[in-house]
């Protein structure tokens, strides 16, 4: 029996239509009167001192109405390590640096101006390999740092890992790496600035932090000498998130810096090749990893290092580390474990939050060393990840406390659905893989909070005002039921407001796969109390006890006799027509009581976690080293899905950027230089690449979560690459421990473990000869 | 150089002075205000500024304005009826999960819309390859392909737009 009239069904998402039909507002389409076009000019060394700029040219350009230096601007600091400026002065430390930005009545002026803007460099020795910049004759990219080495100290050790080793009957050790991929937001960046005669901000943004950025943006305008003034953050209709939108950028800033120069509104918006080259990628990693189990497969040891590359300046990628830690202490038992990571300087693009933070390089290690584990144990990959799978009531050697756990029946639903225990031809394998991630927030800042405003109109029509950031991932709609079901009321009577920080309450922001969780509970807080407004009014009107009234159909009815009700709207307008009238309007904030990481980084991160396994069936062709999928399952725990056809919509989308990151996608940097900066060189995937894909669904019905669900946006990309190395080791018996795994790698691993060259010739005979391999 | 073209823009019978250089896309966008054709690249791969040509699907990026003399152009904007009636298209899109941050949703609807004007009944392999040219980073494309299939194959109903009701189970 369905006990829900909203919750748990199959509707569409409350902006499809306008979308459907072209209606839609990205920060592209955004016009204002009087409006200047922004343009950035980067730079072109990796790592060179700036000698002179000259601007002359360039302000001398009809339509020209602002040109902007690193000189000409005051001391910004931006990022997570607030090492960045909007603009450099003084040195630039990769090419994807801002040397100056035009502002011009068109595009084409603007584009026209950069060309004739003239910077003299004097190129400095540059560092591309983060092992290369650990050393201590390195060049410096920050001097004032002394070292390239970021001082965050990302180091646990919980147990005795040494004294497990020992113990344990099978140890692996290995090395795994994982490279630069980035975003793909179809929709590009963009920002558009302007302030009104008292100086205070107006700034449309592609954001998923809007609260955070206008503490940004006011910490900006101090820095400017503007005190005191307000920040109005709204967000366009935003054309995908992933995590690109975390912080707050240069081109950002820009805007604002720009529009306060001219007096005007500046919108600077880029174009493809500067979305590939001057956003920020998803955090690379060099993992080395030792696991260790014993005679009967319970993990007993766990042990980590990684390095990795940071790049010029330092935003979330480099806290990447905070959330590896939790696959790496908590997917399966492991009662012995330590962790430690560096983030190193260099002159390539710096990093940032992207769909898993971490969490797929940390799980593509891990997950990829079960396998090596469970066959040196003789034990099958998926008997070994049943024995030491979680389960409910598990709390991990981190303090994370599993309150809701369906890991084995995740398992159990892959293993049927992959038939996997069917007999393979040459050529074919399986592999499984497993995935924690927070579901229920993360307490990354002190508050992990949402506000919700909740007014209802004199029509009957409710307006839900929440802090959660919709980028397409559907959290309107998810809210919408939420406030629909506890109401009463169909879904098209709520209308939900997530686009202005004027209107809006505070919220972290979209990330860490909390909104459906924290935005969710926020909504269903301030519907309750909403709620009880409504049946205290009711009862006087109705002259029926509230505790014996109920809401359903836009009515309230009282439970004993259904023919005594009154209809939404007309309770409402009686509400307030009438003396000592009043409204109503309900606000509630939630904020879920789970922990910061403490100095030993336990404690418990999130309210609940999400689990999930993924499988799949590969072919991989021996002569080109191509795999083919020929099937996929990915079956998660959500606790409860509020709607099934958007949450499939998450795990299919995470699927596919999954298996890009596996498989196809890398931005290729040559000496910090992206060589690849358009979709067909970064290979991502098309509609040809769809493979055949099926998401069981389990609900394990969450303690506290909203109607019982757990966040879902992040897990779907989070095992799939383990999982399809696991499946190219049991076709071919190869271990590719590098991503992507392209046909060249997993070629010449092929050809190595046959004892032949590329050229297919025996190793060692022939030794005259260079085979050499156009790629 | 400026020119005078003569189109059907929309159902609309259209006559403007243009300029020798710019695209389609910039006609549509920056003179005549139709922002449903998005701009993804500007180079011809993802598709999101995809338009109907004399019924094929081309990106409007690569396509000089000035070859539109004559010929009927489709933007999204001319999709649905002017009645209130959604395109079966953008219903099953709306309705089957075909659509997240929407950004590739306009130029996929018009590129579907090419294949089954062309071959009605259309399977998956040739939907697959009649959407290749659309990016889409949100869905994976699985609930697109979904969204166009439930289509191909059923002769074109109307449907009324209608504000979803909450509680129709699928």
């Amino acid at each position: 029996m369905n006990r829900f009239h909203t919750v748990g069904k199959r509707v569409p998402k409350l902006d499809a239509m306008d979308k459907a039909t072209g209606r839609s507002q990205y920060i592209q389409d955004v016009k204002v009167p009087g409006m200047l076009y922004g343009k950035i000019l980067y730079s072109k060394y990796p790592h060179a001192k700036i000698v002179r700029i000259d601007t002359s040219r360039a302000k001398k350009l009809p339509g020209v109405r602002a040109v902007l230096t690193g000189y000409d601007i005051p001391e910004i600091k931006l990022g997570v390590y607030k090492d960045n400026r909007p603009l450099k002065a003084g040195k630039v430390r990769s090419y994807r640096d801002e040397v100056a930005a035009v502002a011009a009545i068109d595009r084409d002026i603007a584009e026209e101006a950069l060309s004739l803007i003239e910077v003299t460099y004097e190129a400095l020795p540059g560092v591309f390999d983060p092992l290369a910049a650990m050393r201590e004759d390195a060049p410096l990219i920050h001097e004032e740092h002394k070292t390239n080495i970021l001082k965050m100290p990302w180091k646990l050790h919980y147990g005795n890992v040494d004294e497990a080793r020992k113990q344990s009957a099978h140890v692996i050790e290995d090395h795994f790496s994982t490279t630069w991929v980035t975003h793909c937001c179809m929709g590009t960046s963009g920002a558009l600035a302007w302030f009104d005669f008292a100086d205070n901000l107006t700034i449309y943004t592609n954001t998923q932090i809007p609260s955070l950025a206008q503490k940004d943006f006011i910490e900006a305008l101090e820095a400017m000498g503007l005190k005191n003034r307000r920040v109005r953050v709204i967000k366009p209709v935003i054309g995908g998130g992933f995590g690109s939108k975390l912080d707050t950028y240069a081109y950002e800033y820009i805007a604002i810096l720009l529009a306060r120069q001219t007096r005007k509104p500046v919108k600077v918006v880029f174009d493809r090749h500067e979305e590939f080259i001057a956003t920020s990628t998803r955090q690379p990693a060099i993992i080395h990893i030792a696991q260790g189990c014993d005679k009967e497969g319970r993990l007993l040891f766990r042990d980590i290092s990684m390095i990795l590359d940071n790049g010029a300046y330092t935003s979330w990628g480099a806290t990447t580390p905070s959330v590896m830690m939790m696959p790496i202490t908590t997917l399966y038992k492991v009662p012995n474990v330590r962790y430690e990571a560096k983030c190193v300087y260099t002159n390539n693009t710096y990093s940032q939050a992207m769909r898993g933070y971490g969490n797929p390089q940390a799980t593509f290690a891990i997950e990829s060393a079960m396998d090596m584990l469970a066959e040196a144990a003789g034990i099958d990959p998926v008997s070994f990840r049943k024995i030491n799978a979680n389960e409910t009531g598990y709390v991990s050697p981190q303090n994370f406390k599993i309150t809701s756990c369906g890991l084995k029946e995740c398992i159990d639903a892959v293993a049927k659905d992959l038939d996997i225990s069917r007999p393979k031809e040459k050529g074919e394998g399986v592999g499984i893989a497993s995935l924690i991630h927070v579901g229920g927030g993360a307490r990354v800042y002190k508050s992990d909070g949402c506000g919700t405003i909740i007014k209802v109109d004199d029509f009957g029509k409710v307006n839900v005002f929440t802090g959660a950031s919709d980028m397409g991932q559907g959290s309107d709609t998810v809210i919408a039921q939420i406030v629909a079901e506890e109401l009463g009321l169909p879904l098209e009577d709520i209308h939900v407001i997530h686009t202005d920080t004027d209107i809006c309450p505070w919220d972290v922001g979209a990330h860490a796969s909390r909104t459906t969780f924290v935005a969710g509970n926020s909504a269903l807080g301030a519907a309750k109390k909403i709620k009880e407004q409504i049946l205290e009014t009711a009862s006087k009107v109705l002259n029926v006890p509230a505790e014996k009234l109920i809401l359903k159909d836009g009515n309230v009815y009282s439970a004993e006799d259904d023919s005594r009700k009154i209809e939404f709207g007309k309770l409402l307008r009686k509400a307030h027509f009438s003396a000592n009238g009043r409204m109503l309007m309900a606000e509630y904030f939630y904020d879920p009581a789970n922990e910061n990481l403490g100095r030993d980084f336990r404690g418990n991160l999130s309210m609940t976690y999400t689990f999930g396994v993924h499988g799949v069936r590969v072919k991989v062709d021996e002569e080109t080293g191509k795999v083919k999928i020929l099937k996929y399952v990915a079956a998660h725990d959500v606790g409860k899905a509020i709607n099934p056809m958007l949450l499939e919509g998450q795990v299919y989308g995470g699927v596919m950027m999954g298996i890009g990151y596996a498989l196809t996608e890398q931005i290729v940097l040559e000496k910090g230089q992206c060589m690849n900066p358009n979709f067909r060189d970064y290979k991502i995937l098309t509609a040809k690449d769809v493979v055949p894909m099926k998401a069981p669904v389990l609900e394990s019905h969450d303690p506290d979560g909203p109607f019982g669900a757990k966040g879902i946006g992040e897990p779907g990309c989070v095992p799939t690459a383990p999982a399809i190395a696991n499946a190219i080791y049991d076709a071919v018996g190869v271990r590719i421990k590098d991503l992507p795994m392209t046909p060249e790698r997993i070629l010449a691993a092929i050809r190595e473990k046959q004892g032949v060259d590329l050229c297919g010739r025996q190793v060692g005979k022939d030794p005259g000869e260079v085979c050499v391999i156009e790629q | 150089m400026e020119r005078t073209v003569s189109f059907t823009l929309n159902g609309t019978e259209t006559r403007m002075r243009i300029e020798d250089h710019w695209t389609l896309l910039h006609l549509l966008r920056e003179e005549l205000g139709l922002q449903g054709t998005k701009e993804g690249c500007g180079s011809g791969e993802c598709g999101a500024c995809t338009v109907l040509a004399d019924g094929m699907a081309v990106n409007s990026c690569l396509y000089l304005a000035a070859e539109i003399d004559g010929k009927t152009i489709l933007t999204i904007e001319g999709l649905a009826l002017p009645d209130g009636f959604l395109h079966p298209l953008q219903k099953a899109f709306v309705e089957r999960g075909g659509i997240q941050c929407g950004f590739c949703t306009p130029g996929m609807i018009l590129s579907a819309k090419a294949l089954l004007d062309e071959n009605p009944a259309a399977e998956e392999e040739e939907i697959k390859n009649a959407i290749a040219g659309n990016i889409c980073r949100c869905t994976g494309y699985v609930q697109i392909i979904d969204s166009i299939r439930s289509v191909s194959g059923k002769a074109e109903e109307k449907v009324k737009v209608v504000a979803w009701q909450a509680g129709e189970d699928q």
